[in-house]
């Protein structure tokens, strides 16, 4: 590794102890020698397993659930269904004010993706979950599924999430996150070329190699100690005691070392049902997630679709750029909201454009809830946004790492949702980049700085 | 239901468990031997976290029924190094920095053994189909691939 | 009910074994092992058999008949069976191959199954207590025959290394399951295709034979234009599943591709 010491060597203080030298990772240890506690790496006597009884369907009205045969089964101790959850309507990020709970821990009257947990059962081996749970009698309506953005869109689509009741989440700025900056059709008629295209991607699974899980005890001073591989354990601290209905300080949350996460284990799925369980059998409780569960169940990165119209001008200044992003949540609002904001903020990328517009939605669909994900919101947007400059250099004959310098923001340069620019760096980036990669720029770019307009 | 009697070798110890006749060599030795070094990452023989050395063979824990182990040397990761003193497999992907979440590692290293036990001089299409079985999701295949190589070159200055 | 093993010392024994509801026969256990701790509860005991004649390789005048229990790993380490090394090799990672078996594989369903292509390609008999069976005819029966009949061993010609040719499409390299699989053993005289046979693997839920291919490469030299024909008749007879891996479509438009590479290597 090389540090390029001669960029910002003004603002740099090299005395640092720690900064710039290598360290021996403390975990490295524990890994080689097989020693590092995973929150799996744990049994207690007379642990129950839990298993989830889940929805075969897209999108159905549930009619009944017949537990009976699942009860009478051998080894099983308690059958969970909706009834049994205090506070069984919750959503994430109500713990920021972003609400409305839109969310069952246990499916009541409608079950609105393919996997959806409906009924959770106890048994003193994993085998007897399994084979009770496959007793579980559950009688659905099925109901036609919304699949995709557009179909949600449609004026007379199905309602997916009747605590939205519309299919896009209603934002304060309205039906999307709104971004006005300058005048962007007036930036249009002046430019030389539009060019307007559409990018999409398709739901993305972490694919941790450790599943997601946890396993609680109960503790005999009536508190409940849960060992979770959760990324965000304040959130689930909260949002288990919301749901429980239960006092934080009755929850003794463990993390440690999580393997694997990228993002996917910040939903609260696991954690409460799991310590209700604990709480109504009063035995420790396993749940962990299969490898199909994990590839099908948990939340990946939300399927996109990115409309970028761009104004450009033969010099290579993009004079207006008009971005229309949509965001595939699935059923249910989770981190999606959010991601969807952020896509907003992200947009028009690292570019200084004087005329900016940009409506960003969250939309319902019936498929698998879409969550957090390495920069969501952004890094979708990015493979849009980067594909674009590349096609709009293309388009007016220039070089597409000359097109960008042109473009490039600057500190001080106001963004399009007004945060002045500060400590940007791209021209820096880019000029590295241009020696390493060995694709040469003309020297008016080399001479380019991001702290001052040239000129 | 009826338990049988499950007696091996674990890491040069002699281990004896009476456990549910279906059970796995991995819950045998993770909920019954207390040694959690093999992994469940899959339990299908996809990701190579539960892989142990049986009788000197890379053996997936996970989808071995542990009465086939009967009689046999089952060596973990857990059994590799000696007190404080690390296996060169160990110390290479500490200094190569070959492991980010670690739930990988001991699998990725039980694999790395048995190549080294029957090449010591692998090349470095060697060690990859040696590791070829074992998913590491954080993607640090070449830092991992580089240790085992080193691994190898410190065995031959030391032999 | 759990899961219980029943060992069995003969092949005999494990057949009578079978005949109890429940029961499931298991080669090396990747298939039936993933099945069971994936949730599957139609069977709930596992029954094996460890007659070593199940572990047999027989080599002679030039025909090989492989003990159903013979491991990828064994196949690999064979010195007379060098030739399918490249299908034994395609099978999994080491620790898979240390447990895979020949009669397994014959059971695996799309993706994999990438051996028993190799097998189909050199026109395999398979022997089960029911007697010898063509693997076609095999395939054809499988979904019948699967978890209560035990292979007991493949026999088929050895081809020659120039003739045959063995390819596996994955999109994680070097391991991955199939996009598919194709194997062929092509016989040239005098500068054309005199015989071909080609199986396909991961373009049904079994291996299938590319008869109208093979047709239509009789008598025809190894040229682009000579292989054009059986490309556009490669389709034929497939039925490929979209899954993980791929969608029926994409394995469509790309089994020709890859068929044409092969032939024409």
């Amino acid at each position: 590794m090389k540090l390029a010491k001669t960029y910002f060597a003004d603002e740099r203080n090299d005395d640092f102890s720690e900064i710039g030298q290598p360290l021996p990772r403390t975990d490295l240890r524990g890994h080689v020698t097989g020693r590092t506690v995973y929150f799996a790496d744990r049994t207690f006597p007379g642990m129950l397993y839990l298993k989830m009884v889940r929805s075969p369907h897209h999108h159905a009205r549930i009619l009944s659930i017949d537990t009976s045969e699942a009860e009478k089964h051998p080894g099983v101790v308690r059958i969970l269904t909706a009834k049994d959850v205090p506070q069984n309507l919750y959503t994430i990020l109500i713990l920021i004010q972003v609400g409305p709970e839109d969310e069952h821990v246990l499916a009541e009257d409608k079950v609105r993706w393919k996997g959806e947990a409906v009924v959770a059962v106890l048994a003193e081996t994993e085998r007897a979950a399994q084979e009770a749970a496959a007793k579980v009698k559950v009688e659905y309506e099925v109901l036609e599924p919304v699949l995709s953005i557009e179909d949600a869109l449609k004026p007379d689509a199905p309602i997916v999430n009747e605590h939205h009741g519309r299919n896009y989440y209603l934002y304060d700025s309205g039906e999307c996150r709104k971004i006005r900056f300058g005048d962007v059709e007036e930036g249009f008629a002046a430019a030389d070329h539009i060019l307007e295209e559409t990018y999409q991607s398709s739901p993305i699974e972490h694919a941790p190699v450790e599943t997601t899980g946890c396993i609680v005890v109960p503790e005999a001073n009536g508190r409940f100690t849960c060992y979770t591989n959760t990324q965000a354990m304040f959130f689930t601290l909260d949002n288990a005691s919301i749901i429980l209905q239960m006092p934080g300080h009755r929850l003794h949350m463990v993390g440690g070392t999580v393997g694997g996460g990228f993002g996917g284990k910040v939903d609260v799925i696991v954690e409460p049902i799991a310590i209700l369980a604990a709480k109504l059998t009063g035995r420790p409780v396993s749940f962990i997630y299969t490898r199909e569960e994990e590839m099908q169940i948990s939340s990946p990165r939300a399927a996109e679709k990115i409309v970028i119209k761009d104004g450009v001008m033969r010099d290579g200044r993009i004079v207006a750029r008009k971005v229309t992003a949509y965001v595939d949540a699935g059923a249910y609002s989770r981190h999606s909201p959010y991601g969807a904001q952020k896509a907003a903020a992200h947009f028009p990328g690292p570019y200084t454009i004087p005329n900016v517009w940009i409506d960003s939605y969250c939309v319902y669909t019936n498929r698998t809830p879409s969550s957090a994900m390495r920069g969501f919101g952004v890094t979708i947007a990015d493979f849009a946004l980067e594909v674009q400059m590349d096609k709009l250099a293309r388009l007016i004959g220039m070089d597409p790492l000359e097109f960008r310098f042109i473009n490039a923001y600057r500190d001080g340069d106001m963004k399009a949702h007004r945060q002045p620019t500060e400590g940007a760096a791209l021209i820096e980036c880019m000029q590295e980049a241009s020696i390493v990669a060995d694709w040469p720029v003309d020297e008016r770019f080399m001479a380019m700085s991001s702290r001052v307009r040239e000129g | 239901m009826a338990k049988i009697a499950v007696q091996f070798t674990l890491n040069g110890s002699e281990r004896a468990e009476f456990v549910e006749s279906g059970s796995t060599l991995l819950s045998v030795l993770r909920d019954k031997m207390g040694d959690t070094s093999p992994k469940a990452g899959c339990r299908q023989g996809s990701c190579g976290a539960c892989s142990v050395i049986v009788d000197g063979e890379l053996t997936l824990a996970c989808l071995t029924l542990a009465e086939t182990s009967n009689g046999k040397d089952v060596r973990t990761a857990a059994g590799l190094s000696s007190g404080d003193v690390l296996h060169p497999l160990q110390r290479a992907f500490e200094e190569e920095f070959a492991a980010q979440c670690g739930f990988c590692t001991p699998g990725m290293i039980m694999a790395a053994t048995v190549l080294l036990e029957r090449n010591p001089n692998p090349s470095r299409e060697d060690v990859i189909e040696a590791i070829s079985g074992n998913i590491c999701r954080c993607t640090g295949y070449e830092p991992i691939i580089r240790a085992v190589l080193a691994a190898a070159r410190s065995n031959s200055v030391a032999a | 009910m759990g899961l219980t093993l029943q060992t069995c010392a003969t092949v005999a024994e494990a057949r009578s074994a079978l005949k109890t509801a429940g029961s499931r026969y298991m080669g090396g256990g990747t298939l039936v092992v993933r099945a069971a701790n994936e949730g599957d509860l139609t069977f709930s005991t596992v029954v094996r058999a460890v007659d070593p004649a199940l572990s047999g390789v027989e080599v002679r005048d030039g025909r090989a008949r492989i003990g159903a229990s013979v491991t990828m790993s064994a196949i690999l380490a064979h010195p007379e069976l060098q030739v399918l090394a490249p299908a034994a090799r395609a099978v999994g990672g080491p620790a898979v191959r240390n447990m895979a078996t020949v009669g397994g594989n014959l059971f695996a369903h799309a993706p994999y199954g990438d051996f028993a292509a190799a097998l189909l390609a050199l026109d395999a008999v398979v022997s089960t207590e029911e007697g010898e069976l063509p693997l076609d005819a095999f395939f054809e029966r499988r979904d019948r025959l699967e978890g209560t009949a035990i292979v007991t061993s493949v026999a088929f010609t050895l081809p020659s290394p120039e003739s045959f040719r063995f390819l596996k499409v994955s999109r994680v390299h070097p391991k991955g399951a199939a996009v598919l699989t194709i194997a062929a053993d092509l016989r040239e005289e005098a500068g054309v295709i005199a015989s071909a046979r080609i199986a396909l693997g991961a373009m049904a839920a079994h291996p299938v034979r590319a008869r109208a291919a093979e047709a239509a490469l009789a008598g025809r030299p190894r040229t682009r234009e000579g292989v054009a024909d059986a490309l556009a008749v490669a389709l034929e007879g497939t039925d490929p599943p979209t899954d993980a891996i791929a969608s029926a479509w994409y394995r469509r438009e790309v089994l020709p591709v890859h068929l044409g590479r092969l032939l024409l290597s």
